[in-house]
């Protein structure tokens, strides 16, 4: 509860520098413009990095008070890549030493994909499936989570990649290499043993 | 090239980020290599799966409500995910089913604005476009036979969709559907690339006028917009806007070729 509180307010004042910082209407409405379509892809990301929803939705709030605020200094191109290096910023630094660099399993007994929305009976299996994905996925170490995160959901090429966590295009090659050997471990246990 | 080396080179073989030289290479044991060969496949199966699982999630609304809120300009803005129109409306033009005779006659340049009926247009696509994917009822007729989709149209509309086949170009037919934008009924032609689906919803123009296709992102989606020989056409997809953009290149340049 003490920590429901402490969010709120967080919140309450990010709305306030929000709304004082910025006076011009045009560059805001730009930003709209641009930056909200990709809402969903900013929470995916911020959402497996920090395997907790409310920690997600803080750190997205707070990627998009930082870009807004950092406009100035997107020099045009793919928006994507800028609000992915933003949110991945703060899940690093605000929100998230504890869980981001730890890599237990998620303290929540609140499953990643609970938000899943009404599933068709012709998709349960598939659903399944993704279920059990999604889980494989967030289990895995974080600098391997982020890599396959960005690569195979968000759909990001190396170089994109690579300017986002700051490493050479090669370290994301090998990132990618290790993460999916990982996943493929699960992947092949999975099928044979059965998963819950 | 050493298992070593390939097992490493590999992923980037098959996100298709090797030059032709090295990927050559990477090819070349892989064809000599049974383990490496056994891996890639896993690789490429496991990607194929990740890729058709929906691995994405949904910002919350309330989420989404709060930035929107926090952005300043958002106090003029009705509190509906639809922005309402900012500048002030020239032409109420580019809605479906909308007169725009007078315009036309007149021959005034048709200048294409955002307006109010615009939006709610959009919105109409963009919950059209999430109905038939959530409902699972993308399509009235399903066949990726463009000779099977196009008859279906016959009287069922007032216009005849052109329905090019554009599995070449790495688009899939997979069906079309009726479907109603802004209280008008349209048609409602599904492509396929990868996993994302492509509505392309197709109604009668106002006029003969080829309108050059234009892009917007609107809730995540993306989508083209043009108007050619009598027809209004727009596609919506959460495909990149960019492969969306080619969607719509090779689309006319398929009708142009005349298939």
């Amino acid at each position: 509860m003490m920590l429901a509180g402490r969010r709120r307010s967080h919140r309450i004042r990010n709305v306030r520098t929000m709304k004082s910082d910025v006076h011009d209407p045009e560059r805001a409405r730009r930003f709209r413009d641009i930056a909200l379509p990709h809402l969903d892809e900013v929470y995916t990301l911020a959402r497996y990095l920090l395997r907790n929803t409310a920690d997600a939705e803080d750190a997205v709030q707070e990627c998009y008070l930082r870009a807004l605020k950092h406009f100035d200094t997107f020099r045009g191109g793919a928006i994507r890549p800028w609000l992915f290096a933003i949110v991945r910023n703060v899940c690093h630094s605000t929100y998230a030493q504890r869980r981001f660099s730890g890599d237990e399993p998620s303290e929540e007994a609140q499953p990643l994909w609970s938000e899943a929305s009404e599933t068709p009976e012709a998709h349960v299996l598939r659903q399944r499936d993704e279920e059990s994905i999604r889980q494989m996925v967030s289990e895995l170490p974080g600098q391997f989570r982020e890599a396959i995160v960005l690569r195979e959901i968000n759909d990001l090429s190396y170089q994109e990649i690579a300017d986002i966590i700051g490493a050479p295009v090669g370290t994301v090659m090998s990132r990618l290499a290790r993460a999916r050997a990982m996943l493929r471990t699960a992947w092949l246990s999975a099928e044979t043993e059965g998963r819950p | 090239m050493t298992c070593e080396e390939a097992s490493v080179l590999l992923h980037a073989l098959i996100d298709g980020e090797l030059d032709a030289g090295h990927a050559r290479e990477v090819e070349t044991h892989v064809a000599g290599c049974a383990r490496c060969a056994a891996e890639i496949a896993q690789y490429r199966e496991m990607r194929q799966a990740m890729r058709s699982a929906n691995l994405r999630l949904a910002a919350p609304q309330a989420l989404r409500s709060r930035i929107e809120a926090a952005l300043p300009s958002s106090s003029v803005l009705a509190p509906t995910p639809t922005p309402t129109p900012t500048r002030r409306s020239l032409l109420q033009g580019f809605a479906l089913g909308t007169v725009l005779s007078a315009v036309a006659a007149s021959g005034a340049v048709f200048v294409v604005m955002r307006t109010a009926q615009d939006d709610q247009v959009l919105g109409d696509v963009v919950s059209a476009h999430l109905r038939s994917l959530q409902a699972d009822h993308l399509a009235d007729v399903l066949s990726s036979d463009q000779h099977t989709v196009k008859p279906w149209f016959n009287g069922r509309l007032d216009v005849a969709p052109p329905v090019p086949d554009l599995t070449a170009q790495g688009f899939t037919l997979l069906g079309g559907r009726l479907d109603y934008i802004d209280g008008q009924p349209v048609a409602a032609i599904v492509y396929k690339r990868r996993q994302h689906v492509i509505n392309l919803f197709v109604a009668a123009a106002p006029n003969p006028n080829h309108t050059p296709a234009r892009g917007e992102a609107i809730q995540g989606f993306n989508t083209q917009r043009w108007s050619d020989q009598g027809l209004r056409f727009i596609a919506i997809s959460d495909l990149a806007s960019d492969e969306l953009r080619e969607f719509h290149s090779k689309f006319e340049a398929t009708l142009r070729a005349g298939t």
